[in-house]
């Protein structure tokens, strides 16, 4: 790539979501906003190669920008308030330095931004392409590819979360304090999802869907840095360091998954362990508990162990008592009985294991089944274990973790 | 000021619903205290509750010809019970304004704005 490309690719990844944000508010226009930065960095494409790369690239694409929608807003007749806007755009424009108020408020405009795509009057997929499509990198067809839908559907998903956010007049603006904890936590289950989406895959895209756990750290971390006191978002990004941690020791040579006691060690990324251990010592120093920052610790547990005999498993079971009664689920109660079952033993965790196999919600769960294996086959009970792998593999989930749960199996010998 | 219609749905069963005559009296209470609060902050544009779809008929002119049937347009388990009309600066407020509606903690309450005010 030639440096002037490279530099458009690099300004278009670091700053679009900034660029865009502010003319969002500006312009109070979402489609109107996308158009004007698409249209800057089509004019960077075509002038840096001969011009040259600008002093200040991001400088030079928001300038731009900003113009191209003067120019698109006077084209647009029937715009409501189109005479005041235009006004305020030409007056922003004339400023060599923005003045102290429109400074604090770009310093916030990519927070409304993110506050805007994960509103919940949005449907939970919309805001995570919108999230995505808007302060991500990713364009509509990569998106399509790392979800595995098809590219329509994703562009159709997005053009119908912009009328919304227009037609139902959804507010672009930090949410006040009474309603910041609520909306802040929808925020964060967007970033989850989406790195979820990526570390949980198996299927597709293989980079694509590495590039969905990236752009979630990157996410979390440009929340945490506009939010800084808020202490979930900081145990999110912990928990998302911790697990990215692991994602090459997760597949051996051949492709196989590598279930977290037999992965290699050496092959845990040592920078992002710091760094999620990092995040989560600052944001317990918040001392504002959160699930969040229980994943995040009980994550902690695992990779700091200097071995898989190490891992303090009743330090494990404690935390998933901790985040049960933060947010109960029967998954969370599933967990502890695997963390018992290894700190007191099988029989301990098949008795906490137990009621869970009667929950309707929980059936057709492929990891209870295998836990409920793994325990059996620690019990010696080799005939319940091989049934109880079997209804698991039977459940689905996908190729790889089949194939590990079918090796397992065929490990129980006669 | 954009405008909101919220419509009040409640279940055709009346599971939940206030029920004897202290709940009632209750209810009624809340049900001013809300209109009062709505009426004083100046957004209260309309406000109705509608009869049961018992009393309901249905009017489709096909090919003409007026066809008139008894009851609701579509027999549902949740029925619109009434509505509000309000003014508000943005969907947030209508939202929240939505959230102190007595009924919503047994039916539920559809919040869509008027037509034609925001968007392209």
């Amino acid at each position: 790539m030639t440096a002037p490309a490279a530099a458009v690719e690099r300004v278009f990844r670091e700053e679009r979501g900034a660029v865009l944000a502010t003319l969002i508010r500006r312009l109070g226009d979402f489609g109107m906003a996308e158009d004007a930065v698409q249209d800057a960095f089509a004019a960077a494409a075509a002038s840096w190669p001969s011009d040259g790369v600008p002093a200040n690239p991001a400088a030079w694409i928001t300038t731009t920008a900003q113009r191209k929608a003067i120019d698109r807003l006077r084209r647009e007749r029937a715009a409501a308030g189109r005479a005041e806007r235009l006004a305020e755009l030409m007056r922003l424009d004339a400023q060599e330095h923005p003045d102290e108020e429109e400074a604090s408020m770009i310093r916030d405009d990519r927070l409304r931004l993110i506050f805007t795509c994960c509103h919940p009057a949005l449907a939970p997929q919309a805001r995570v392409a919108l999230t995505l499509r808007s302060l991500g990198g990713l364009t509509t067809a990569e998106i399509a590819r790392a979800f595995l839908v098809a590219e329509p559907a994703v562009a159709q998903r997005i053009v119908r979360a912009k009328r919304k956010i227009a037609e139902a007049g959804i507010p672009y603006r930090v949410p006040p304090d009474e309603e910041l904890p609520d909306r802040t936590a929808d925020v964060l289950r967007v970033l989850y999802l989406v790195f979820n989406e990526g570390y949980g895959a198996t299927a597709g895209d293989d980079l694509l869907r590495e590039g969905l756990c990236d752009e979630a750290i990157r996410l979390g971390r440009l929340v945490c840095a506009l939010m800084p006191d808020d202490a979930e978002a900081r145990g999110l990004l912990a928990l998302m360091l911790l697990h990215d941690a692991r994602r090459a020791a997760r597949r051996d040579g051949d492709d196989r998954f590598v279930p977290l006691d037999r992965q290699d060690r050496d092959r845990w990324d040592r920078d992002r362990i710091d760094e999620g251990l990092a995040a989560l010592d600052a944001a317990m120093a918040l001392r504002r508990p959160g699930p969040f920052q229980v994943q995040a610790a009980i994550a902690a547990l695992h990779v700091d162990a200097p071995s898989e005999d190490a891992v303090d498993w009743a330090a494990i079971a404690d935390l998933y008592g901790a985040l049960g009664r933060l947010a109960p689920s029967p998954v969370v109660e599933l967990n502890r009985a695997v963390a018992v079952g290894f700190a007191e033993g099988p029989q301990a965790g098949l008795a906490l294991l137990g009621p869970l196999l009667d929950e309707p919600r929980l059936g057709a769960y492929p990891p209870l089944h295998a836990a409920h294996a793994d325990l059996l086959r620690r019990a010696g009970d080799r005939a319940g274990a091989r049934a109880a792998y079997d209804r698991a593999i039977a459940l689905g989930g996908n190729a790889v973790e089949r194939a590990e749960l079918a090796r397992r199996r065929d490990a129980l010998g006669g | 000021m954009p405008r909101y219609t919220l419509l009040m749905y409640q279940p055709a069963d009346g599971t939940g619903a206030p029920a004897g005559q202290d709940e009632w009296a209750a209810a009624q209470a809340r049900w001013q205290g809300f209109l009062a609060d709505l009426t004083d902050a100046g957004l209260l544009v309309a406000n109705e509750g509608l009869a049961g779809t018992d009393a309901a008929t249905t009017v489709r002119v096909r090919g003409g010809a007026t066809e008139v049937t008894d009851g609701p347009f579509a027999e549902t388990k949740e029925y619109l019970a009434g509505f509000f009309l309000i003014d508000a600066p943005d969907l947030d407020v209508a939202l929240s304004w939505a959230g102190r509606i007595p009924s919503a903690e047994y039916g539920s309450v559809e919040v869509r704005p008027v037509w034609g005010q925001g968007g392209s």
